[in-house]
């Protein structure tokens, strides 16, 4: 049966076209149409209902790291120098090296931290942390929490204005919570903008939601523009752009792995790619001539022979040509190496792009001011 | 005003003695979104009923265009590949796609306005 997250009915009372995704009935654009609402979301601000996520709880032993070791563990990163109420976006990873699913990491206390996982890989995300868990480690999943995200240069200020809250001092990838514990605010988000995550119990899901939107600078904005802002930015879409067969490093998600962190599941064969050199990567594709190239379409050099596929694909409302990402053989991941994208048999020149496609806006992590005590 | 018929797939058409002009109806237009793509056929291609003569591509989704009719494709909307704000237009005036010359003036399968509106409802 298909799930409903708590804003199921918000999403309909504003004429949501609504669609199945990972396995959740959710609203894919509203009145403005997929375009309007990703220019919206670059120019002012989106609200997005991204409840079908999962978020997770992991809590070590009082005055213990086990927490900390367990997330070395299971991921590649590092955690042990990772300051309280900041976040990672880092992946879990498999025994062969390849990817179970990507996640943010929020480490909520010296000895716990706060996941918000992939809708579609949650049943097997919980399945694989429980059997890799270690005894002393508290585990939850909530079934109660909603995830709402706002997301756009005009983010800051509705906060301000709808919520009283001043997150000027925030920093990207910085946590703010509530006295009462009820709300949860993340500075981060999936679209490259400057923006929040807010986490909060169902019951208060429609009536944020609503205040959100009654602020003139909202719109609420459905999958299909999340989809082309993530694309823009080059992020990754599990099940598409990253899987079981591909490792970080081919994934072009090297960034994540901490240095010192050499016992993560799969360390081995991730660490042999890095010392041998991998074969394939995942790149940007540009298309140089007018068409859209989908997920599928075959990338060839120019003389046919197939050199990969699309992972990733569609026009970008920004920058009003098509892009996509394809896992293309090492030798051919230089950037501006011309390429065909093969479209209903119609050869699309194009060429290997850059990532992001344009620049993100997200905040500095790095900024330090008076507020850095009180979040942190 | 003239008269446009419409298929269960949502093209429009408009028949001009043996040219059929097609288009695509509102209903489509409306769940496409904005256009950024639209693929012609040549002149010149001979297509059975059914077969694809345009592909129409929005941010969310590509959607093929077929032959209501069999014929040959005698002219194709190139304005339209550059301004897709003609799509919205009528299309007897200049919101068709591409023109058939076809070989047969009638099918069952076409509805007229009415028949097409309770058909929208029977779908939605």
């Amino acid at each position: 049966m298909v799930k409903k997250t708590a804003l199921h009915e918000a999403h309909k009372k504003l004429g949501a076209k609504m669609g199945e995704f990972a396995g959740y009935d959710m609203p894919l654009y509203y009145g403005l149409g997929v375009m309007k609402e990703h220019e919206w979301t670059r120019n002012r601000a989106g609200l997005f209902d991204v409840s079908h996520m999962g978020q997770i709880h992991v809590k070590g032993m009082e005055g213990k790291k086990d927490a900390v070791e367990f997330f070395e563990k299971i991921t590649p990163s590092s955690f042990q120098n990772q300051k309280i109420n900041r976040t990672k976006y880092t992946v879990l990873t498999n025994e062969q090296g390849g990817i179970i699913d990507d996640l943010m990491v929020t480490r909520t206390g010296e000895n716990e931290f706060h996941c918000v996982i992939n809708a579609g890989c949650k049943d097997k995300d919980i399945a694989w942390i429980k059997s890799q868990i270690t005894p002393g480690l508290d585990f939850h999943y909530y079934d109660d929490l909603s995830l709402i995200a706002l997301q756009g240069q005009a983010s800051e200020k509705v906060i301000r204005d709808v919520l009283g809250v001043d997150l000027s001092e925030l920093p990207y990838m910085g946590l703010w919570a509530q006295d009462d514990n009820k709300l949860f605010i993340s500075r981060l988000g999936y679209t490259g903008e400057d923006g929040f995550e807010l986490s909060v119990p169902d019951a208060d899901a429609e009536h944020l939601w609503n205040n959100l939107l009654s602020h003139e600078d909202v719109q609420p904005i459905g999958l299909a523009a999340r989809d082309s802002l993530r694309l823009e930015m080059g992020y990754c879409l599990y099940g598409h752009d990253i899987d079981a067969t591909t490792s970080p490093l081919e994934a072009d998600l090297g960034w994540v792995m901490g240095k010192d962190n050499t016992g993560f599941i799969g360390t081995d064969v991730v660490l042999k790619q890095k010392a041998e050199g991998i074969t394939r990567k995942r790149v940007g594709i540009k298309l140089l001539d007018k068409g859209v190239a989908r997920e599928g379409a075959e990338v060839q050099l120019e003389d046919g022979a197939k050199i990969g596929e699309l992972c990733s694909g569609g026009f970008s409302p920004t920058l009003g040509y098509s892009i996509g990402q394809a896992y293309l053989p090492i030798a051919y991941v230089n950037e501006r190496q011309k390429i065909i994208v093969n479209v209903r048999g119609r050869a699309i020149k194009a060429e290997v792009a850059k990532m992001p496609f344009l620049a993100p806006k997200t905040k500095t992590t790095q900024k330090v001011t008076a507020g850095e005590k009180k979040y942190g | 005003m003239a008269e446009l018929k419409y298929t269960k797939d949502h093209e429009c058409v408009y028949l001009d003695g043996d040219t059929a002009w097609i288009g695509i109806s509102k209903y489509a237009q409306e769940a496409l979104g904005d256009l950024v793509f639209v693929e012609l056929s040549e002149v010149g291609k001979i297509v059975d009923k059914g077969d694809d003569v345009a592909v129409v591509e929005s941010v969310k989704t590509a959607a093929e265009v077929y032959a209501p009719l069999a014929g040959e494709v005698v002219e194709i909307n190139e304005a339209m590949a550059d301004d897709f704000d003609l799509i919205a237009k009528p299309v007897n005036e200049q919101g068709w796609i591409v023109k058939l010359k076809v070989s047969e003036t009638s099918s069952d399968d076409l509805m007229d306005e009415a028949a097409y509106a309770q058909y929208l409802k029977e779908i939605d």
